[in-house]
């Protein structure tokens, strides 16, 4: 089990191979569909995006509301793929790694490879056990989304798999091959 | 003539979608559990175990098993000899709804208009409501909050009648690798054969809805039912899609019959966090 901490620079990137299991630590930001929509109409109209994107991670959730007196919600992952439309505009500008589920188009894994990012799978349906690693949570933008509303959180220990590498290996077609060869 | 009160559907609506989105039915649970015992994988028996626990710390903890908590599919068996009291049934689910996604802290993930205007509508309402009048005096609900993730990976196809049994297997296996990780697998996976463009999405969510382990009461669909998820299980896709053998928990066939010149196929495909709650009132 590999520990990482936040902000995810280069080096600590290039150590990562696809099928490795982390825990992650530290700020993150979430965003899903409407907030990354928001994003890229930013950088269209050239005006500044609410969080630098350098070294940063985000992770795909919209969570349910948090109880009176709780941090969060339930937040596991949702699907990735519907970010590919966005993700390539932002990883270029310094979007490290994104931590979702679901398959990434060619052209995501293209940009990852290039810009040395990292995409990580969190179990999808698993969001219960989420709400014990998230410390801290704060809306920072686009707060009339709702459950999309960006948020940043601080978290400990967050159990993830490596899915896509920085040399663009792929662990949903490697782990299936791997199962078959077996066989 | 029986008569229900609105206000004991709204009450009903509102406990299910609550117990629904923290509870996993039991017959899910236990075929997630006998699946690890079987899956060999390091990382695969891990998944589930994590799946696993992730369900009884739901439970424990009254957390949704999931942050989608889904749009809520409601069905309606409605004897003609009962009597709906108290204002409109349509109204009464809907507050229903409203409630329970409210002080269950339940996520609202509906939008009011589907292209131009996708602003939530806080509520979690409109449901998706369906109406089945029988014979009799019953009346029953089956609430089935269903998440997106899953939902958007399901297909209908209108196959020829000469693609025959090949065509409808290869046609499910497609969806499957289709929806591979995306589906939050090991998948609970519901198929319908026959009626109509629109008939056969029913019969595939009925399917879907059906008990796990339960077989289709003609022997050569029951068969088919065995063989499709063996195949499924063979994929490789494995639970997260990580690789292994639990890639489907179930598969349920549903059919009716249909025109001479076709046969409609849908696969609807859901994640292992199956939800599905009814009531008799």
């Amino acid at each position: 089990m590999i520990q990482l901490h936040t902000p995810l620079t280069v080096d600590k990137i290039k150590q990562l191979h696809a099928g490795d299991e982390v825990l992650l630590s530290g700020v993150i930001y979430t965003g899903r569909d409407a907030a990354h929509k928001r994003l890229v109409a930013l950088l269209d109209e050239n005006k500044p995006l609410p969080f630098d994107l350098k070294d940063q991670t985000i992770f795909y959730v919209g969570p349910t509301p948090s109880k009176p007196g709780k941090v969060f919600g339930s937040g596991g992952p949702t699907t990735s793929g519907r970010m590919d439309a966005y993700s390539p505009r932002l990883i270029p500008l310094g979007l490290r790694s994104m931590i979702g589920k679901g398959y990434r188009s060619d052209t995501v894994k293209q940009s990852i490879k290039e810009n040395h990012g990292v995409y990580f799978g969190a179990i999808g349906g698993a969001g219960a056990m989420m709400n014990a690693c998230i410390e801290e949570c704060e809306i920072i933008a686009f707060e009339d989304l709702g459950p999309e509303a960006i948020r940043r959180l601080k978290v400990k220990d967050m159990p993830l798999v490596v899915v896509i590498d920085s040399d663009g290996q792929d662990l949903y077609e490697i782990g299936r091959k791997q199962y078959l060869n077996q066989k | 003539m029986k008569e229900v009160q609105c206000q004991d559907i709204t009450a009903a609506i509102k406990k299910m979608c609550m117990e629904a989105a923290c509870q996993l039915p039991h017959d899910v649970f236990k075929a997630i559990k006998d699946k690890q015992l079987e899956e060999d994988g390091k990382l695969a028996k891990k998944t589930l175990q994590v799946i696993i626990d992730n369900a009884s710390l739901a439970s424990e903890n009254q957390m949704p098993i999931c942050q989608d908590t889904g749009m809520a599919f409601v069905y309606v068996t409605m004897g003609q000899e009962v009597h709906i009291q108290g204002g409109s049934l349509k109204e009464a689910i809907e507050e229903g709804v409203r409630q329970g996604y409210q002080e269950g802290y339940l996520r609202k993930s509906v939008v009011k208009d589907p292209l131009f205007n996708r602003v939530n509508t806080q509520d979690n309402t409109p449901a998706i409501i369906y109406y089945d009048i029988v014979p009799g005096d019953i009346f029953k609900i089956v609430l089935a909050p269903k998440g997106f993730g899953s939902e958007n990976m399901s297909q209908i196809k209108m196959l020829k009648p000469s693609d025959g049994l090949q065509g409808v297997k290869d046609f499910v296996l497609k969806v499957v690798n289709d929806a591979g990780p995306n589906a939050c697998p090991p998948m609970v996976i519901g198929v319908g054969i026959g009626g109509s463009f629109d008939k056969v999405t029913m019969l595939a969510k009925k399917a879907m809805i059906r008990e796990i382990g339960s077989h289709h009461p003609n022997q050569q669909y029951a068969a088919l039912e065995d063989e499709l998820l063996e195949m499924i299980n063979q994929t490789g896709i494995g639970p997260a899609g990580y690789g292994g053998k639990t890639t489907a928990l179930s598969l349920n066939i549903e059919t009716f019959p249909t025109h001479i010149a076709g046969m409609p196929v849908a696969v609807s495909i859901c994640c292992h966090v199956a939800r599905h709650k009814e009531v008799e009132l």
